[in-house]
């Protein structure tokens, strides 16, 4: 993995000082999740008065968190959430909102302020629409204000959603952790009462099946790290070429390699017959193989238009019927206790906002977004989810070839002031793939560090 | 012991890295890297890591003497339990057979639930051997006391004395390489250059479209950025093939028909299967490819001539036939090592000529004549490539996913040997 060395630089003494003196960015050493490590290294401050704000009170105080309501002006605060799921009008916004902007300054380094609301498509009402979408207006430039790895993000509760289910306590635990240390001015959606809290909250995945595509390197390499982390049994699938590499990873992990093609059209039912064969069961698939094939839309010749298409989204569409079709994969039916299928695909902020010489890769990416927004209801009768993460920049090899300049901006170009690793991807994937999150399905949840730009 | 109490052994897969020939992409890796290569990938296809095996058994031809407990350095290389026992086989070419063969008869009798069995071989990382006045030297120098002593052995040294010994491969009794001992067997049984060039390109032909149909897949895994084995040539014809000028056999003159083609060239590579009893399969979720049934080991007398150095197979096939009560039409698929194009031929000979079965192997009549179609229809030696211990995991791993899904259908294999020797053996699709 290539290394930040401004990042490692400015977290020196010298460092600080000179960027700081400066004015230059000053990326922070973010932090990250650890099996055992405490969730927030400080006390929450719950704001407003709502609903939504006793029952995630209650539900932190059961995690053992130092909750408060209030606090005194020297102390430090670890989050804030920020609860406005009752405001009806704009004006009812500034009571929470200035206690919110009083509290920034006492917010320690990876901070956390999560915005808790109502979804704004959830009325037709002019008035509480427009408090609705307010908050996300407000939650995204909090988002830029945040300094010293601080991020802030927003959970949407559905209109008739109590903010007890499960779902609405998966998002706020994973906001507040280090799991999403490269999560910034993002949104989680909880729609259903789907989904369950795990036992052992460092465990979430504990005796899942999971087969991860494009398993060799990189964001793959992490994503079967930490779903086996989290206590999945992990198969790992890559090209034959990469073989050796899959095999290693696949015995870091005590997984299984499979040495497949994803755009044979048999690609599914070998994976099915696979998962059959060594597990008997299938949860959770993530669709992470993808390629790039870079070149400007007037020199963009067949073969490279067709291979990204067919390897980024047309494989996935194939697969994912396969998959839909078959009994294995069905968590309900073997004993997942109200748990349900998991499917998470890699999109791209490229998807999002375009790229220049990517029409091929950002077509790809959007196709996975729409499809990942349209399956969502054929998972819903078994009580599944699919949603998608678009990484922005990160740390691969991949990201390691770009021209130096354009790395450097690239990592600058967000609010973290740094490009995100593998892991920060894998995190958020294997979040996505975990009983705490049956509420959101059908969302395309962003990993870059609030980039202003398709990276 | 009853017959009752004997169980069966069961193939549950293989895993080799793509064969190389000597001195390219291996060069630099040796037998040990090799092998905990192959294993590992064996490991993670199964999902093993952790567990107790109850033998690791393989080997190596070309074996330094530093490497004198190869598998047992390579299983503590790999994630297996290391509690699983291991040790080294040697038998020439069929090291891996004899490997896998007797694995499965440990398993048959109860004595181990589970096993690998494999070997690997590498040219390009061969024993240099020095002279014997060197090593006599060098040895008188490590027993000296005081430095005068030794200093007095190291001026015996001359030049002469530092020349490597290369590793030989001729035959020790005969002083003949193992291409010109078959070329004297060509030649008595009138093997035509055509025959084995047809062999040899029928061996790359096939090998190259069960790479591109993916049935290696699930059987071989890369290894230093090689993916398939590079002494195939997909591209191969009989125009191609006829160009080349004879490598063995110079002494016939006109009647020379072997070429560097339809021989097979010095390889580096490695091979494991894995291999368990049916309950330890199941308890495992492990698939079940077919069963190892029975084999054979042969050996010729070849040192006066009376037999052909590799023509022991031929021997070891009909007893092994007898003894099961089949015949070469009961094989759905024969898989038959070429050391060289010209091995095959002349076995095929010899099984069916009535005089050969009559003299030689005492039968009744000829043993039966082989079906080219069913002969070696994923590839062989010619195309893949054959580093000498790693050929019989390459040829059983193959052969039983070739056979999975065909419950009952057999196998017949055959792999000739160094020094006379020789394997045959029968596994069962399930």
């Amino acid at each position: 993995m290539p290394r930040d060395i401004y990042t490692e630089f400015a977290n020196t003494g010298l460092g600080r000082s000179l960027t700081k003196n400066l004015g230059l960015p000053q990326p922070a050493k973010l932090r990250r999740h650890r099996p055992g490590r405490a969730l927030v290294e400080g006390p929450v401050v719950v704001l407003g008065s709502s609903e939504a704000s006793a029952a995630l009170a209650e539900r932190m105080l059961g995690w053992d968190l130092d909750v408060r309501r209030h606090i005194g002006p020297k102390e430090k605060v670890a989050a804030v959430v920020a609860c406005f799921d009752s405001v009806s009008t704009p004006a009812q916004l500034s009571a929470v909102v200035l206690e919110l902007g009083s509290l920034l300054r006492q917010l320690m380094p990876s901070g956390r302020v999560i915005t808790v609301f109502r979804d704004p498509a959830g009325t037709e009402d002019p008035a509480v629409r427009a408090a609705r979408s307010a908050v996300q207006g407000l939650t995204r430039s909090t988002a830029h204000e945040m300094r010293a790895g601080g991020t802030a993000n927003g959970i949407v509760l559905s209109d008739s959603l109590d903010a007890s289910a499960p779902g609405a306590a998966g998002a706020l635990r994973f906001l507040l952790s280090g799991r999403s240390a490269f999560v910034s001015g993002q949104f989680i959606s909880v729609d259903t009462v789907n989904g369950a809290l795990p036992n052992d909250w460092d465990l979430p995945l504990d005796g899942q099946v999971a087969v991860v595509t494009g398993a060799a390197r990189g964001i793959g390499a992490a994503i079967a790290r930490v779903l086996r982390r989290d206590g999945a049994s992990v198969i790992l699938v890559d090209i034959p070429a990469a073989g050796e590499q899959l095999a290693a990873v696949a015995n870091e992990v005590s997984g299984t390699a499979l040495q497949l093609d994803i755009t044979a059209q048999d690609a599914g039912e070998r994976i099915l017959a696979h998962a059959a064969q060594h597990h008997g069961r299938l949860d959770i698939v993530v669709h992470n193989a993808g390629i790039t094939r870079d070149k400007l839309l007037a020199n963009m010749d067949e073969a490279r238009w067709n291979s990204v298409i067919a390897v980024n989204i047309e494989s996935q569409l194939r697969m994912n019927r396969a998959f839909l079709a078959s009994a294995l994969f069905n968590a309900d039916a073997h004993g997942g206790a109200g748990m349900g299928p998991r499917i998470v695909s890699l999109a791209s902020t490229s998807g999002i906002a375009g790229n220049r010489g990517q029409t091929n890769y950002a077509a790809s990416k959007a196709g996975v977004m729409g499809m990942v927004a349209a399956t969502s209801a054929q998972l819903a009768s078994r009580h599944g989810t699919i949603n998608a993460v678009a990484p922005g920049f990160i740390e691969t090899e991949m990201t390691a070839r770009m021209p130096l300049a354009t790395r450097e901006v690239a990592r600058r170009l967000n609010s973290l002031n740094q490009g995100g690793l593998p892991v920060d991807v894998a995190e958020t994937i294997a979040f996505l793939a975990s009983p705490q999150a049956g509420g959101t399905s059908g969302l395309t949840l962003r990993v870059c560090g609030q980039n202003l730009v398709g990276a | 012991m009853s017959a009752q109490n004997i169980r069966d052994a069961v193939i549950i897969g293989g895993n080799r890295i793509p064969f190389a020939r000597a001195h390219t992409a291996y060069a630099t890796a040796g037998n040990q890297d090799m092998l905990t290569s192959a294993l590992n990938g064996l490991v993670a296809r199964f999902g093993l890591q952790g567990e107790q095996l109850g033998t690791v058994a393989a080997g190596a031809v070309m074996k330094h003497s530093k490497n004198f407990n190869l598998t047992r350095e390579s299983v503590l290389g790999t994630p297996l339990d290391p509690k699983t026992p291991a040790f080294d086989v040697q038998m020439a070419c069929a090291t891996g057979m004899e490997a896998i063969g007797s694995m499965a008869n440990k398993i048959k009798l109860g004595q181990i639930d589970s096993a690998i069995a494999g070997g690997v071989d590498s040219i390009s990382d061969a024993p240099i051997v020095v002279t014997d006045e060197l090593r006599g030297i060098l040895m008188e120098a490590n027993r000296a006391k005081t430095m005068s002593q030794r200093l007095k052995a190291f001026a015996k040294i001359r030049p002469g004395h530092l020349a490597p010994q290369a590793p030989g491969v001729n035959e020790p009794r005969t002083g003949l390489s193992m291409g010109e001992h078959m070329a004297i067997t060509a030649h008595a049984w009138g093997i035509t250059r055509a025959e084995q060039d047809e062999l040899a390109l029928a061996s790359h032909k096939n090998l190259a479209a069960a790479y591109e149909r993916g049935f290696f897949d699930d059987l071989v895994t890369p290894f230093k950025g090689l993916n398939r084995d590079n002494n195939m040539r997909a591209d191969s014809t009989m125009e191609k093939l006829g160009k080349l000028s004879p490598a063995f056999g110079k002494d016939l003159g006109e009647d020379a028909t072997m070429t560097a083609a339809n021989s097979t060239a010095l390889t580096d590579g490695a091979s494991a299967v894995l291999l368990g009893s049916e309950e330890w399969a199941d308890q495992h979720d492990l698939p079940k490819l077919a069963n190892f049934i029975d084999y054979e080991e042969g050996a010729v007398d070849f040192v006066d001539g009376a037999e052909g150095l590799l023509m022991a197979p031929a021997y070891a096939a009909a007893r092994m036939l007898r003894r099961n009560n089949l015949s070469f039409s009961d094989f759905e698929y024969l898989e038959i090592h070429e050391a060289f194009a010209s091995t095959v031929l002349a076995q095929i000979k010899a099984w069916e000529s009535e005089e050969f079965c009559r003299n030689k192997l005492g039968l009744d009549s000829a043993l039966g004549t082989i079906d080219r179609s069913r002969l070696n229809v994923n590839g062989s030696s010619l195309a893949a490539g054959h580093p000498f211990a790693a050929t019989g995991g390459r040829i059983v791993g193959s052969l039983a996913k070739a056979l999975h899904g065909k419950p009952g259908k057999l196998g017949f294999i055959s792999v000739c040997a160094a020094g006379g020797q020789g394997i045959t053996a029968i596994i069962e699709g399930r």
